[in-house]
């Protein structure tokens, strides 16, 4: 057995069902090997789109990504991704050919060092310097990668090692790391802590972030709100933990939230932060949620807590496992009156908006083009309840997070690193880690342009996830900032007219729609997402609209 | 800001200095000595950090290293539970009329003179870092040519806070 036979046997153990990559001489003995199992492989168009469709199939499945590229600019290409993956906390593998091991170090042909290179955004890297030792670190890659916080572990493989044999094959059971131990367990005096400040607590309100996805503790969470009545609101990462219409969801907080749900944490005298990093964009001034507050900080990063402000209670551990215990605890609560307030606020809030909504499609606006909210509440509520909707980055992504209204579906978004070109990659791992599942990916006309190329990989493995362009033909976020501080004072924000996405749908033998102003929006989203041929939507919206 | 010293013990694997080293630059955490060397187990390292800071970033410090893969233990080595010691050789100017004072400095400090040459004399000395500091202010009259310092190493009083590995 080869070192490249063994990879391919550690990825089995792993039960991998499915590998986004792209060859390069120097992984060939592991495409050369992994043809002979039943792992399914993705061929991207460029190798970052991997690493996102690797973290997009992560996400709906709560299980590893898994990406192989080739070394030098291969593994390069990857980087942008790894550190997307990582600012999200994504489990991911990633494989990287490498030059001979005898002729690293000298420059040679294709040689990068690329786990010098992802230092800073990797959990763990490795170099696999002997064949005997690929079953152990596949092993601890995946154990590491998936436990405590999660991210991703690159394991750099020289060809040579790929092409050695080895004498037997023995998967480890268990990653025997002597130094690699995360906290699972809630420490219980903790948790009857807050217990306790929650039953002295007047206004409490939980705001939960990416790591309840992480923990897949969803459920808990819910029903741990649901039973004592408290109030939730969220980071742009923890959208679609609660229902967007929820009873007991004010909406996402920050800098992009809605203004209740700001007030909301604001007036709280119990803030309970859940698997959120308290991030600049969400929390922009961390000392004011700990003035006149008891702030709890639940996350299973211990380095996180108290990285930015300092919680009165500190809970390490696993989401999932403390709200178990949080559960198994009675006490009584009643935060009606506080709840009435938000009610108010939410329903106050919920009428200026959707009174300038109104003002906005009657066409009263001076805004050219479809309204980007109305079109984007449209086309939540035209999707199929447990549809994943995949935001990509720039003016799009605040409009979806603020306006997409999920049910029972997951909303996805590049929310720690911002890249630009996430969405259309993330929505086709999402599409194969659940055909059944409605995808759609929503991004601006600059971050399609990044990544337009995998339309290609759409066609070819028939990855049904269905694509909204929304075209202003600027860069808007951009315009849009420097709108506000350069007074208008524009700077290589334009796109201009192409493409002509109608006739690139051509070219790849997809179906177009267009919506082209406030008429119809409904018939249109509609006949697009029914379609059964790939499809492009474009939304021609007006440069001057602010998110 | 404060001063701290860390201890750090390490799986000796490869790049981990690089790891470490790496962690503090990016989160531009202050490193004002570190000193590294294996144990008696070959298996492991055992860094010495020097690290300044206010007390949250001493925090951050502590935990962020915690964090790391293939970091065991980190634990501040408090100035009265610990030892430090720090290395210095100085090569300092001296011909013959000044040698003779040089080497009665050195022998206060109870440093030895390690290497000579006709015109300067190479001086070790050990201690911890206020001593190493108080030394170096004596020779400030002499021309001091080179000057090499290990940063400081250290370890705990006593059997208390052993880690027990394996």
């Amino acid at each position: 057995m080869t070192g490249a036979d063994a990879i391919v046997k550690c990825l089995e153990q792993e039960h991998v069902e499915v590998v986004f990559g792209y060859p390069g001489v120097a992984i060939t003995p592991f495409y050369n090997s992994i043809l002979s199992t039943d792992i399914r492989t993705i061929l991207v168009r460029q190798e970052q789109n991997a690493a996102h469709a690797a973290s997009g199939y992560a996400r709906i499945t709560g299980r590893t990504g898994v990406v192989a590229v080739t070394s030098g600019p291969g593994a390069e290409n990857l980087i942008t991704g790894i550190a997307t993956a990582f600012a999200d906390s994504i489990p991911m593998v990633c494989i990287t050919g490498q030059v001979d091991s005898k002729l690293m170090g000298s420059d040679v042909f294709q040689e990068a060092d690329i786990s010098g290179a992802v230092e800073s955004f990797v959990k763990y890297s490795y170099i696999v310097r002997d064949a005997k030792d690929i079953p152990r670190i596949f092993k601890e890659a995946f154990h590491i990668a998936a436990t405590g916080r999660k991210g991703p572990v690159l394991i750099d493989i020289p060809i040579d090692i790929q092409e050695d044999n080895l004498n037997k094959f023995v998967y480890p059971e268990d990653a025997k790391m002597r130094t690699y131990k995360p906290t699972v367990q809630g420490h219980i005096v903790q948790i009857k802590k807050v217990i306790r400040e929650l039953s002295k607590a007047k206004r409490p309100i939980l705001c939960v972030g990416g790591g309840v996805h992480l923990s897949g503790a969803k459920d808990e969470v819910i029903a741990f709100v649901e039973k004592n009545r408290i109030p939730v609101v969220c980071t742009m990462m923890g959208l679609s933990v609660m229902p967007t219409h929820h009873p007991l969801f004010y909406g996402m907080v920050g800098n992009n939230g809605q203004a209740y749900g700001n007030r909301a944490m604001n007036q709280a005298d119990m803030i309970v932060m859940v698997g959120a990093r308290v991030a600049d964009r969400s929390i922009s001034q961390p000392d004011l949620i700990t003035e006149n507050k008891v702030l709890v900080h639940i996350d299973v990063d211990p380095a996180e807590i108290g990285k930015n402000t300092q919680p009165a209670i500190p809970l390490v551990g696993d989401i999932g496992s403390i709200f178990k215990n949080f559960n198994e605890l009675e006490y009584e609560s009643d935060y009606s009156e506080w709840v009435d307030v938000l009610n108010k606020y939410r329903t106050e809030g919920e009428n200026r908006k959707s009174a300038a909504l109104k003002m906005a499609v009657t066409n009263q606006s001076r805004m050219q083009g479809a309204d980007p909210v109305a079109f984007i509440r449209t086309l939540s509520l035209a999707m199929e309840e447990d549809a994943v909707y995949v935001a990509d980055v720039g003016q799009n992504q605040l409009w979806s997070c603020a306006n997409c209204v999920i049910r029972k579906g997951r909303f996805m978004t590049s929310g720690g690193m911002g890249t630009m070109g996430y969405a259309i990659p993330a929505a086709m791992g999402a599409k194969i880690a659940d055909p059944s599942r409605q995808v759609v990916a929503v991004c601006g006309d600059g971050g399609f342009q990044m990544v337009m190329m995998e339309l290609g990989t759409m066609r070819q493995y028939d990855i049904q996830a269905k694509v909204v362009v929304i075209r202003n033909k600027v860069l808007g976020l951009v315009r849009q900032y420097q709108h506000y501080h350069y007074h208008d004072h524009f700077s290589v924000i334009d796109l201009g007219d192409y493409p002509r996405i109608d006739r690139l749908t051509e070219a790849y033998d997809m179906h177009y729609y267009k919506v082209e102003d406030n008429q119809n929006i409904r018939k249109v989203v509609d006949a697009f997402l029914d379609d059964p041929v790939s499809s492009i939507l474009e939304v021609f919206i007006d440069p001057n609209e602010t998110a | 800001m404060r001063k701290k010293v860390f201890q750090i013990l390490v799986d000796n694997t490869p790049g981990v200095l690089s790891r470490i080293s790496g962690l503090f630059s990016r989160r531009g955490y202050n490193i004002e000595s570190i000193s590294a060397g294996v144990t008696a187990d070959p298996r492991f390292t055992r860094i010495t950090i020097v690290a300044s800071g206010d007390d949250d970033i001493l925090e951050q410090i502590e935990k962020q290293v915690r964090k790391l893969v293939d970091v065991r233990d980190i634990r501040e080595l408090k100035p009265e539970e610990s030892v430090y010691r720090e290395l210095a050789m100085i090569k300092v100017r001296a011909d013959d009329n000044m040698r003779q004072n040089v080497i009665a400095v050195t022998n206060i400090f109870r440093g030895s003179i390690i290497d000579v040459a006709p015109d300067s004399l190479m001086i070790e000395i050990t201690g911890n870092q206020g001593k190493v500091d108080a030394f170096l202010r004596l020779l400030h009259g002499y021309e001091i040519l080179e000057l090499a310092r290990t940063g400081i190493a250290g370890l705990g009083r006593g059997t208390e806070h052993i880690v027990y590995i394996d």
